[in-house]
């Protein structure tokens, strides 16, 4: 008899509005206070102390529209988050400060997160949805320069593109880019290039999320359907279909890999988190806590590995945060 | 006295004979018999016809064109109807028939001996045989034999055209008629009549006017003989023409679409239909600006109508007008579920073959099949596409598998149902809710809320006004299966478990501002349904809720109980008891008091109160007459469900008053509505209390059924008056019948 799935650890409440984004940052050694961010719908960005399950700090930086995308920069200092009026502010919140200190107008009216890649010490590539329709823009942080623009071919008809995900191999390497379409193919850029290398239709609905281990080179992919897509890349750089997972319920809204890339968490439309297995995935829990739709799930980065967390934002306005498979 | 002609043979010379000269009739008419049998009477045509070449006397002639039509109705009255068979119409007249073809082959040969002929005379006899209504027995034998031998003849046709030609303006219109009638075809037709639309204007009139908007009995193949017929020669397409522009007219004409019987209105559709199958493109060209003035004034006022029917004769034919005059560009297209009429008349807008009327194929379906066929090539492109490239499980080299993770429990992974509210305040709290995104929510509120309704009555009564409000205010947020239905159903709960505010509630709000017509027939609907649940001796609610109940507490557990108790009883009974009737077990039906008795009043009498009032945006007696009709049918209803109750005869009283207010309504729907509330009426009322209470109001009603009997345009309202009127003999009889 397999044992029942375990209740949270801890629920946050208090953000008083569906929960859009969460970004955990606990990496720093042990006097730092490991936090949580959480971007929500009624504009603010709330920083949550791990330890007392109190929010520290509420930013209010988006003119009270949704925030959708919230990402530590190096330390838990500098942060950055994008918002439903059309910016991704920067924030240095160093010694209690909570300003903007730089911001970037997309243009963009849409739900797609940008992406954040470390190129090197202090500098940090962007991958965001542009102003037209089918574009993606790379600017280069802090100094906020245009590095290339991923345009579709004429007459591709792929859509406002839904998700992004910017990697590279090594340090060093060329960065990547995949980018998940509103016809639901998922195409593989060159960023250096500005290149489309490969492009896989993976769903029928549009891409609502995707992540990509990169040292097995497979990606899933997750959409408004029944049905996860695995996929992978080979060595001429083109995707394929690797394995298709059907699901009880309809609607993934995010997908993500744990850092360490042993299992895998999804937020479903049903309420419902889903953990699996990333070798073979294999069905591993159904966590059922949330009342309405689950919105975002987010792996910690303890170091230790037993502390590790799993926390997932819902519209029902809670956050629950969940300890699971910490052991493994 | 009577005088027999007694055409004799010897000499082919005619001789007088008069019964009182002493001969016995039975004689005469043995000799008569002869006469005929021996097919003396074609001779005696030609005769004439021979002598009229010559100037005969037309007295003579008079009177023997009235022997020779009269001759069966002679013989049977001097006989007292022992006439041998011969005589009888169906016999006489088939064999004047073959006699007048016999002389027509004579003139032909005649004429083609190069000697003239008048054939007046045989015109005469036929004109005078139809106009006696004997068309059927004389052209069923004419008819197919000269279709047959003006064929290829051309000396036949001229014959024949000047047979027709001839007749008598006073009997023009029955051979017209009749030759209309039974041509097998258009093109028959045309060759048996030639140019007499052109060169008779009584002809003219009966084919142009008499046949197309004064009368509308006639079948579609007769329609289509004569408007082929019209069709088929240059000089009479003008004819044509006129005839489209004159049907259109009246098919446009607003007060036409509401006097006129819909028979009617469904003949000159299919005449209209026709003739536009005839038109060619420079004609549509000479008068497309016609055609497009008189359509849209047409599709006005036939979609003002409040019969369906005919707003879909409306929208068929102002369809094909639209198609005929673009050729190139959009062609209207309205949204109507094709039945048997409107195919039928969509199949004569394509031009059939002159000579065979037979419907063709609605051409429809193979459209759609061929609609349908690239819809399934995309969804089998589509599953290809989703077909992944599914990698083989053995080739898989990876040997690490997720075999140290151990999974939880996921039994308890189903999919998702949306929990509906278990008590009524939240439903109202969902429905009223402003926050958009609990559509899911509000799905199950509006599908579950019947049941709570039902189950919950005290719970309900404490917010039934409130919750009226909301579900008649409440709009179709998502595309819910049925909602319409699951709101009037919630609605009729809500009423018939709190009759009384409810019910003041929905009929004042019927009558004030800021409702739509949907709205205030949905309250019409609604007040119908329920006191009908109410006046039901059944009760459907508690029965159906039994059922429903299980999964949670009920409400009074010691009655259901007792009900159990008593089930199982029975049911032992039952098994153990021998029955030796065979007979149909009886059910017996529990009787239960008539809720709708206290409350009838409270729905009836708002409702008829302020129908004459109008406000700025309603106006019962005005252009809003679909919404009067509703509510008039409605009230019959209510007057019908509430036999037996106190307030019936009151109800009654006000009901005679408000029809009698109405009762010259333009609107057939109206005025049927208004005779099914007499109806409801008579049979509601004691005949006691309606001869004792309104005997005055009784007698003027009964004469105005007279009148509707006789006089209205609508056949559903003669027929519903003709039945008031023998349910009112009926009632008197019942009457007198009880004393004595």
């Amino acid at each position: 008899m397999a044992l029942p799935p375990p209740d949270p650890q801890f629920v946050l409440r208090g953000t008083s509005a569906p929960v859009h984004t969460l970004h955990f940052s606990c990496g720093g050694p042990e006097p730092d206070i490991p936090l949580l961010f959480s971007g929500s719908e009624n504009g603010f960005i709330h920083v949550w102390n791990l330890k007392t399950h109190r929010v520290d700090r509420a930013l209010d930086g988006h003119g009270r529209k949704s925030v959708y995308c919230v990402e530590t920069m190096g330390g838990k200092d500098r942060l950055l988050s994008q918002g439903r009026d059309q910016r991704i502010c920067l924030w240095d919140l160093a010694e209690g400060r909570t300003s903007v200190t730089d911001s970037v107008f997309t243009e963009h009216v849409g739900f797609c997160r940008c992406s954040l890649l470390k190129v090197a010490q202090g500098r940090w590539l962007m991958a965001m949805a542009a102003r037209s329709l089918e574009e993606v823009q790379i600017l280069e942080l802090p100094s906020k320069t245009s590095v290339c623009t991923l345009k579709p071919e004429v007459g591709a008809k792929l859509g406002m593109p839904m998700c992004l995900k910017l990697w590279q191999l090594s340090c060093g390497s060329q960065p990547v880019l995949l980018a998940g379409y509103e016809d639901g193919s998922v195409v593989l850029w060159n960023v250096s290039m500005g290149k489309a290398l490969s492009q896989l239709n993976c769903h029928q609905e549009p891409v609502m999320s995707l992540d990509f281990d990169s040292e097995k080179a497979k990606g899933i992919s997750g959409s408004s359907e029944k049905v996860l897509s695995i996929w992978s890349l080979n060595e001429q750089q083109n995707l394929q279909v690797y394995k298709t997972h059907e699901l009880v319920n309809a609607g993934i809204s995010d997908i993500t890999l744990r850092p360490d890339k042993k299992i895998l968490a999804t937020a479903g439309w049903d309420h419902r988190i889903r953990i699996f297995g990333w070798k073979k995935l294999k069905p591993l829990a159904v966590l059922d806590y949330h009342t309405a739709t689950v919105h975002c799930v987010s792996f910690s980065d303890h170091s230790t590995p037993r502390d590790r967390l799993l926390a997932a934002g819902s519209r029902d306005q809670r956050i629950s945060v969940w300890s699971i498979y910490a052991q493994t | 006295m009577q005088i027999l002609f007694l055409p004799f043979k010897r000499g082919n010379n005619l001789q007088l004979f008069s019964p009182s000269s002493g001969l016995d009739p039975m004689e005469v008419v043995e000799v008569l018999e002869q006469f005929l049998q021996k097919g003396r009477v074609s001779a005696l045509l030609w005769e004439v016809c021979h002598q009229q070449a010559q100037t005969g006397c037309l007295e003579l002639q008079d009177s023997l064109l009235n022997k020779i039509v009269c001759l069966p109705e002679h013989v049977s009255n001097k006989l007292q109807g022992k006439n041998p068979p011969v005589f009888f119409p169906q016999n006489y007249f088939p064999l004047l028939g073959d006699a007048v073809l016999q002389v027509l082959e004579k003139i032909s040969d005649s004429l083609r001996g190069g000697l003239d002929c008048s054939i007046s005379f045989v015109s005469h006899v036929l004109g005078k045989v139809c106009i006696q209504g004997r068309q059927k027995e004389i052209l069923g034998v004419l008819v197919p034999h000269l279709t047959d031998l003006t064929k290829s003849d051309c000396i036949w046709q001229r014959i024949c055209w000047r047979l027709v030609e001839c007749v008598p303006d006073r009997w023009m219109e029955a051979v017209v008629l009749g030759f209309v009638q039974r041509a097998p075809g258009a093109d028959a037709l045309s060759r048996l009549l030639g140019s007499l639309v052109m060169k008779n204007k009584k002809a003219e009139f009966v084919v142009t006017q008499k046949m197309l908007l004064l009368q509308y009995g006639h079948t579609t193949a007769v329609l289509q003989n004569l408007l082929g017929y019209l069709s088929l020669d240059s000089l009479r397409r003008t004819l044509l023409l006129r005839v489209l522009q004159e049907l259109l007219e009246t098919w446009s004409s607003s007060s036409a679409v509401k006097h006129s019987p819909a028979e009617q209105q469904l003949y000159i559709s299919k005449a209209i239909l026709i003739c536009l199958s005839h038109l060619k493109e420079p004609e549509i060209e000479s008068c497309r600006q016609e055609l497009l003035t008189s359509m849209m004034e047409g599709v006005k006022c036939h979609l003002d109508s409040s019969l369906p029917q005919l707003r879909r004769l409306g929208m068929v034919v102002a369809e094909a007008i639209s198609l005929k005059i673009n050729t190139e560009g959009p062609v209207l297209k309205f949204e109507y579920e094709d039945d048997d009429e409107t195919k039928e008349l969509k199949s004569l807008l394509e031009q059939t073959p002159s000579f065979c009327v037979v419907p063709s194929l609605p051409v429809d379906e193979s459209e759609k099949a061929g609609a349908a066929l690239p819809l399934v090539l995309e969804s089998d492109e589509k599953s290809h596409r989703a077909a992944p490239v599914m990698p083989d499980e053995e080739s898989d080299t990876e040997l690490d598998s997720d075999d140290d993770l151990i999974p939880y429990d996921m039994s308890e992974d189903k999919e998702l149902k949306i929990k509906a509210p278990m008590y009524i305040r939240d439903c109202i709290e969902v429905l009223t809710g402003s926050r958009p995104e609990d559509v899911d929510k509000w799905e199950a509120t509006v599908k579950a809320l019947e049941g709570l309704v039902r189950k919950n009555p005290a719970a309900t009564r404490e917010v039934s006004v409130e919750l009226a409000k909301i579900l008649l205010h409440l709009e179709e947020k998502t595309c819910i299966e049925g909602f319409v239905e699951l709101r009037q159903k919630a609605q009729v709960a809500v009423l018939t478990t709190d009759p009384i505010p409810v019910a003041k509630y929905l009929t004042s709000q019927f009558y004030s501002l800021n409702y739509s017509l949907r709205q205030r027939m949905d309250i019409l609907d609604v007040l119908v349904l329920a006191a009908q649940e109410l006046s039901c001796p059944k009760f459907h609610g508690k029965t159906k809720h039994s059922g429903a109940q299980k999964p949670c507490i009920p409400l009074l557990p010691g009655s259901d109980r007792s009900k159990d108790w008593r089930r199982i009883v029975d049911e032992r009974i039952k098994s153990k008891t021998r029955r030796f009737d065979m007979g149909q077990s009886r059910v017996e039906l529990a009787s239960h008091p008539n809720e709708f008795n206290s409350v009838a009043g409270y729905f009836f009498f708002p409702l008829i109160e302020h129908f004459d009032r109008p406000l700025t945006t309603f106006d019962l007696l005005g252009e809003d007459h679909l919404v009067l009709g509703r509510l008039v049918h409605t009230l019959a209803i209510l007057m019908y469900l509430a036999v037996n109750t106190v307030a019936v005869t009151a109800m009654g009283k006000a009901l005679l008053e408000f029809v009698w207010a109405l009762r010259f309504h333009t609107d057939s729907y109206v005025r049927q509505g208004l005779l099914s509330c007499i109806s409801s009426l008579l049979l509601s009322v004691p005949m006691e209390r309606i001869l004792a209470d309104m005997t005055e109001e009784l007698l003027e009603t009964q004469s105005w059924l007279g009148d509707v009997m006789e006089k209205d345009p609508d056949g559903d309202c003669r027929r519903l008056a003709l039945q008031n009127l023998l349910l009112m003999e009926n009632l008197k009889k019942k009457l007198e019948a009880v004393p004595s």
